[in-house]
């Protein structure tokens, strides 16, 4: 219990001091990416697999810096459009807890990787950039890995995330865009939370 | 050798044709890029299938053999590529990179004892990933349909005969001896398998439909090969644009 105080408070210390830096996304990635790849290097917890601590290590140090609401739009493309803005909201939240399930296990497979960011190249003042930084594995060529970012009123928010060129987001679009076709806006928020819930009953 | 892949592209070829003429009418397509959907998924089935003797074989291997000899194999195999990745990147016009990779060769297949270590990476010569396939792309060739093979998987048109070429002069292929020949390409298969295993449990749990979801990352990862990690943005991936579709 002590441990876990201490982890709050860590995590507490660690996001308000990515906040106080947010003026760059470069450094904001940077400080996000490294404070939890400390936590998870020393967590024997995690790093066997323990999806339930993960996931709240990613929803207290990860999430604020994400703007669901425009991945879900993205995701959708011009689908997205069609839903009124309760719809909208259950639709960020669904995909929300669907990409916090599913990449967060990857985290659980982190092992010897070192990261490498690569320095941005964007005009001064522009609102929209996309961060690169790589995964150096030993044995295997570096993985890319993304970040596209916007600035809004509370800073900058990761909208996307791309893996060796294949979007987390966009990898959905015509899934979605279909469903939306077939079975309107709500059947879509069903075949979300049908899924999150198949994984919540999977998970141990 | 030659001879071999020769017949065995034809097999492929009218094994493919076959199924084509057989499926061809009941296709599901939906994506333009796919309109062999049909038969896509049947051997898409079949790869499932055979997966389920291979990937305990991967899990098996990678449980069991430590980490620094799996990083020894994942080295030599990259070694054994990296000549071609060096031609790839010269026929692309990357003179450096290509350059980097002949570095990479030598100094690994000497100092890095028959390219068991890659020393080359930490001398800042970094190991790159090219293939025919990307060449061909580089040049201006279009992606082609969309094909699922048996046991080789994913591959558009041109990646496809992108593969044949990289097979033709795949050093282990060429090996003259049968059972050293078997033995490395086994291994290989095995050790390439299992670096994919983490992908698969993010895959198993991201997609709501494995071949949908797979198929679009399939194109992504390609387009963004050729383009070096830079590729132009896709006009239909351009969420702004609502009003100019009807």
């Amino acid at each position: 219990m002590k441990r876990f105080f201490s982890l709050l408070l860590g995590l507490t210390l660690s996001v308000s001091s990515a906040l106080a830096q947010e003026d760059s996304p470069d450094a904001l990635i940077r400080q996000v990416t490294e404070d939890v790849l400390s936590i998870v290097r020393q967590d024997k917890d995690i790093q066997g697999g323990d999806t339930r601590k993960v996931i709240e290590l990613v929803d207290a140090k990860v999430l604020p810096h994400f703007n669901f609401q425009r991945m879900t739009a993205l995701a959708m493309g011009r689908e997205w459009n069609k839903a009124n803005p309760d719809q909208k909201k259950r639709l960020a939240d669904e995909f929300k807890t669907l990409l916090v399930r599913t990449y967060s296990n990857a985290l659980t497979g982190y092992r010897d990787q070192t990261m490498r960011y690569k320095p941005a190249s964007r005009p001064a003042g522009d609102a929209d950039v996309v961060v690169k930084t790589e995964v150096m594995q030993p044995g295997g060529k570096p993985i890319p890995l993304d970040y596209s970012l916007g600035k809004g009123p509370d800073g900058w928010k990761v909208y996307d995330v791309i893996v060796a060129g294949v979007s987390l987001v966009t990898n959905y679009r015509d899934t979605f865009t279909q469903e939306v076709r077939a079975n309107g806006v709500d059947g879509l928020i069903k075949m979300l939370s049908d899924k999150n819930k198949q994984l919540e009953a999977g998970k141990k | 050798m030659k001879r071999r892949i020769a017949k065995l592209c034809i097999a492929a070829f009218a094994l493919f044709a076959t199924a084509m003429s057989l499926v061809g009418c009941a296709s599901t397509a939906n994506d333009p890029r796919d309109p062999f959907e049909g038969f896509n998924r049947a051997m898409f089935s079949v790869n499932e299938g055979i997966d389920v003797v291979v990937k305990p074989v991967a899990e098996g291997y990678d449980a069991l053999v430590p980490g620094l000899v799996k990083t020894g194999v994942g080295n030599f195999f990259g070694n054994i590529a990296d000549p071609w990745i060096a031609v790839n990147n010269l026929l692309q016009g990357k003179i450096a990179e290509g350059a980097s990779d002949v570095g990479r060769v030598l100094v690994n297949s000497t100092l890095g004892i028959v390219g068991l270590i890659d020393v080359a990476s930490d001398l800042g010569l970094e190991k790159h990933a090219e293939d025919f396939g990307q060449t061909l792309g580089k040049w201006g060739v279009g992606e082609g349909y969309y094909l699922y093979w048996p046991l080789i998987g994913p591959r558009n048109v041109r990646d496809t005969l992108g593969f044949a070429v990289d097979v033709s002069v795949d050093p282990i292929l060429r090996a003259h001896d049968v059972s050293a020949r078997n033995t490395l390409n086994g291994v290989r298969f095995i050790d390439t398998r299992a670096s994919l295993l983490p992908v698969d449990k993010v895959i198993e749990a991201a997609a709501f439909d494995k071949y949908n979801y797979i198929r679009n990352a399939y194109f992504q990862m390609r387009r963004n090969a050729v383009h070096d990690g830079s590729p132009p943005p896709l006009d239909d991936d351009d969420d702004e644009d609502e009003d100019k579709e009807k």
